[in-house]
């Protein structure tokens, strides 16, 4: 009985997982079809991948995009951490939901009321529109997101452990760095990679506020479906995927192997 | 109540970032919701918004969208998120949810179109069990199906954390008191994810709230949303006065279910010990 | 904890890592502080071959970005605090831009090449002489039909769109100009029309049409077209020759009695730094043989009569991208409206868009 039920729960993570990537394997797929469109499949070929290799704009496009999610997201995990850890302070229900509320205003924002607002923002200032504006633009706009993953870890943690911990002398940055962090951080790596995925996904904001030759990738993606999205975008989002799946599988297996040898070094210290 | 140690300097580019990348943006949107196309004072925006069947049906549609489509993510995604936190490599299935995140929104709803168009592989399925082929694009279904699947990584992160938490303990204690499975998840599992479950809801139902892009690509502008209102007003009207209007509609409407959904933060350390 | 920091840490790396690089493929693809020329443009707008034989030729380096609409595009240059050269405005926003004081008349004595053009394209009512425009491409509003579905020569009329035959079968472009546009035609008025009853009446119009539309959707008309989702579409004939390239069966009308003419053309933005590029890069644009090459890349139809000579017959002969001086005759220009009217457009197309 056990067993069968096993074997339903797989098969449902497997249906998830399959339509997960289908439109995924659809668009590799046709990243190696002859002709321009994805309608039907025309017979092989790696030509789009040499028009690719060949398009250095796009590959400096590419570059800026990667640059900017890794920055921003890096950075507004940071203070998105730092903010939920405050938000999680504030016991008055009134205050809490204020914040709360103030935190989500640019998640429930369409993106061009946001990039505009960003835009009008910058151009008052007279901040010339480029990397550093559309930096702080992800940020911005990520920070949200990375409250609302840490957050729930924040309120599971027990205010017994904080007391023991404190019971025990424990300075601010010890209670920090040793307990509350390594407590919250799957909730801090959740909010790191959905702040990446929304700077990789962002077209409208990032399309106002930036300028002077510095593209990203959705921009360029945007843009250019007017004159019908060509399939050497195709064979670009597959090569993007394959690294990101080969940089998944490597870092957990890695860090599976780091902490295997950890282990046996504690057991044989403890010997 | 435990005092906490951690330091208001620590919050300082927070604050900061509410101030100006929030307050000011927001009162900018409000003060723009002021102002008629020829840049004059006015209240009627306020007022068309209010007396216009069309906003009010696009409020109507907006909000229950992204009910629909948080109800379904959540329906897919909680046991998808149960199940994966008994996985020998939970935290690699984990990241390979949220891979497909990556890859450019508007190429995923073209492999969509591509996917459910007449000859498209969806509908060789349906042909070959004997179904045979089906209108699926620009149908309610297949704009919720997209929309949903667009969401369900934002569902499972913090559902499988919050499951990750749950000491087994609980459950092994719930079972020992003789409690059948469902008494289980629904007295014991269930109200102990509930803030991850929380977490996701609002990581979810507040940005489908301002949907547009999908409504017209998959849906074929069947369904009109506040989303669609606004972009037409920035983008085509140019009429920043009406657009910035919806925006604070939205802003509103998000503000009253954060009440509903943010009930009483628990206190620390009143959990069964 | 330590995790953390060793994450932080090969982030910082790798970022180190991606902007060293950035920076080394950009200065070695010569970009050099005055010789440049920033163009502001629609996506895949122009042949990238034009562009390196340009940056080869006179040692300039051209920055392009893109954007893809020309309200999106009104809003960045109005606001400033970039610094694009050129960009290519539909003629409806160069008269709004004009209006709002963006646009930099050109130096006609610095123009070689004005000769090449149809003069059927010049001098157009949007920009009197050529003021502060060259035209870059031009085109119509039709219909396009599949000839599995639809007899060729059975739909000529935007009427013909309305017959109870064609339920569920027509597709939209997202456009409240282009949709209020062609009913406003059907019932032989001007697609500039003010007057308020004749909207309503057409928006009245288009509730009738309801019933034989499919979607309303943008740019992905194009993938749903030639992936034969629907036999019938309106759509401009840029789009329109896209599809008729991926799928054979596609083919494209101009109704008889009248349609929109439009034209995307070049324009200098009041944000303009680097003069010598730009009218370097307009005088080898209108070269013959180089618009030629962009026109059969991009495929819409060039307005350099010169150009057009050169193109191979099929392309040159094809009426329906370069139609006969009768219906050309027919064909209307988009001006820009007060910002009410476009209002009041806009308004009667969502309530369309919301009961169809």
């Amino acid at each position: 009985m056990k067993k069968h039920r096993f074997s339903w729960s797989h098969l449902y993570l497997v249906l998830v997982f399959a339509v997960l990537y289908a439109p995924i394997l659809f668009l590799i797929v046709y990243s190696f079809s002859q002709g321009n469109s994805m309608d039907h499949f025309h017979g092989f070929t790696l030509q789009h991948y040499q028009e690719l290799f060949d398009d250095r704009r796009m590959i400096v496009i590419v570059i800026n995009t990667m640059l900017i999610a890794l920055l921003s997201a890096l950075i507004s995990t940071l203070i998105g951490t730092l903010g939920a850890l405050q938000i999680d302070k504030t016991t008055n229900k009134l205050t809490r939901g204020t914040i709360l509320s103030l935190n989500n205003i640019l998640m429930v924002s369409p993106d061009v009321i946001i990039g505009a607002s960003f835009l009008i923002f910058f151009t008052r200032f007279h901040i010339g529109l480029g990397f550093w504006t559309v930096l702080l633009s992800h940020i911005a706009f990520e920070i949200p997101i990375v409250v609302l993953m840490v957050l729930p870890r924040l309120s599971e943690m027990s205010g017994t452990m904080l007391d023991a911990a404190e019971d025990l002398g424990a300075t601010n940055w010890q209670m920090l760095s040793r307990v509350i962090l390594p407590f919250i951080s799957p909730g801090i790596f959740a909010g790191f990679f959905m702040a990446l995925t929304y700077s990789l996904d962002d077209f409208a904001v990032t399309f106002f506020v930036t300028g002077n030759g510095f593209s990203t990738l959705s921009v360029e993606i945007y843009s250019r479906a007017r004159q019908g999205i060509s399939l050497e975008i195709n064979a670009l989002s597959g090569l993007m995927f394959i690294f990101a799946l080969g940089l998944i599988v490597g870092y957990y297996f890695i860090q599976q192997a780091n902490q295997h040898r950890l282990q046996k070094h504690q057991k044989s210290g403890a010997v | 109540m435990p005092h906490r140690h951690t330091n208001w300097l620590y919050g300082i580019p927070y604050w900061l970032w509410i101030g100006l990348f929030v307050i000011a943006p927001v009162a900018l949107i409000i003060y723009q919701s002021f102002f008629n196309i020829d840049s004059h004072f006015t209240l009627n925006n306020y007022a068309t918004y209010f007396h216009s069947g069309t906003y009010l049906q696009m409020t109507v549609n907006s909000v229950w969208y992204a009910l629909l489509v948080t109800f379904f993510t959540l329906l897919i995604s909680y046991p998808a998120a149960y199940i994966m936190s008994h996985l020998k490599h939970r935290d690699l299935w984990l990241l390979l949810i949220i891979l497909p995140t990556w890859i450019n929104i508007l190429l995923k709803a073209y492999a969509f179109i591509g996917i459910f168009s007449q000859a498209g592989i969806a509908n060789q399925f349906l042909t070959l069990i004997g179904i045979g082929p089906r209108q699926l694009l620009f149908t309610k279904s297949s704009f919720l199906f997209v929309a949903t699947y667009i969401q369900i990584p934002f569902m499972i992160l913090p559902i499988y954390n919050a499951i990750l938490d749950l000491s087994p303990s609980y459950v092994n204690a719930s079972r020992d008191l003789g409690a059948t499975n469902w008494q289980t998840f629904w007295r014991v599992i269930w109200p102990l994810t509930l803030p991850g479950v929380k977490s996701g809801i609002q990581a979810v139902f507040i940005p489908s709230l301002s949907l547009f892009m999908l409504t017209r690509l998959i849906g074929g502008n069947k369904i009109i949303t506040l989303g669609t209102a606004i972009e037409e007003h920035f983008l085509t009207t140019m009429n920043w006065g009406m657009g910035s209007t919806i925006g604070v509609v939205l802003i509103i409407a998000m503000v009253i279910i954060m009440i509903f959904t943010n009930s009483d933060k628990p206190t620390k350390g009143d959990r069964p010990s | 904890m330590k995790k953390l920091t060793m994450t932080i840490i090969a982030i910082l790396v790798t970022c180190g890592l991606l902007a060293f690089s950035g920076n080394r493929l950009q200065a070695s693809s010569g970009e050099s502080g005055a010789k440049v020329l920033n163009l502001y443009n629609w996506g895949d707008y122009i042949d990238p071959t034009l562009i390196t034989k340009f940056e080869k030729q006179t040692g300039y380096h051209v920055n392009v970005e893109t954007f893809d609409s020309n309200e999106a595009m009104f809003t960045k240059i109005k606001q400033g605090g970039t610094n694009y050269d050129l960009t290519v405005p539909s003629e409806y926003m160069i008269e709004k831009m004009k209006a709002s004081h963006l646009l930099v008349p050109l130096d006609q004595s610095r123009l070689h090449g004005m000769a090449n053009f149809d003069p059927r394209f010049l001098n157009q009512s949007f920009d009197r002489h050529n003021t502060y425009s060259i035209p870059y491409f031009w085109g119509t509003l039709g219909i396009i039909y599949n000839d599995q579905k639809i007899k060729p020569g059975s739909v000529t009329h935007w009427n013909q769109l309305w017959q109870s035959k064609y339920r569920d079968d027509i597709m939209l472009i997202d456009s409240a100009r282009d949709v209020m546009g062609f009913s406003l035609i059907s019932q032989g008025q001007s697609v500039n029309t003010t007057n308020s009853a004749k909207l309503e009446a057409a928006k009245n119009k288009l509730d009738r049409l309801s019933p034989n539309v499919k979607a309303i959707v943008a740019d992905e008309i194009k993938m749903y077209m030639v992936d034969d989702e629907a036999p019938l579409a309106v759509d401009w004939s840029g789009e329109a020759s896209e599809m008729l390239a991926k799928n054979d069966h596609l083919h494209y009308v101009v109704p008889e009695e009248g349609s929109n003419l439009w034209f995307d053309n070049l324009v200098i933005p009041k944000t303009a730094k680097h003069y010598d590029a730009i009218y370097a890069f307009l005088n080898f644009m209108m070269e013959p043989k180089n618009a030629a090459q962009n026109a059969e890349y991009i495929g819409y139809a060039t307005p350099n009569q010169k150009a057009k000579a050169l193109l191979p017959k099929s392309i040159r002969d094809d009426r329906q991208f370069y139609p006969d001086q009768k219906t050309l005759s027919h064909l209307e220009v988009y001006q820009d409206l007060s910002p009410d009217k476009v209002g009041e457009y806009n308004d009667l197309y969502l309530e369309f868009k919301m009961h169809h």
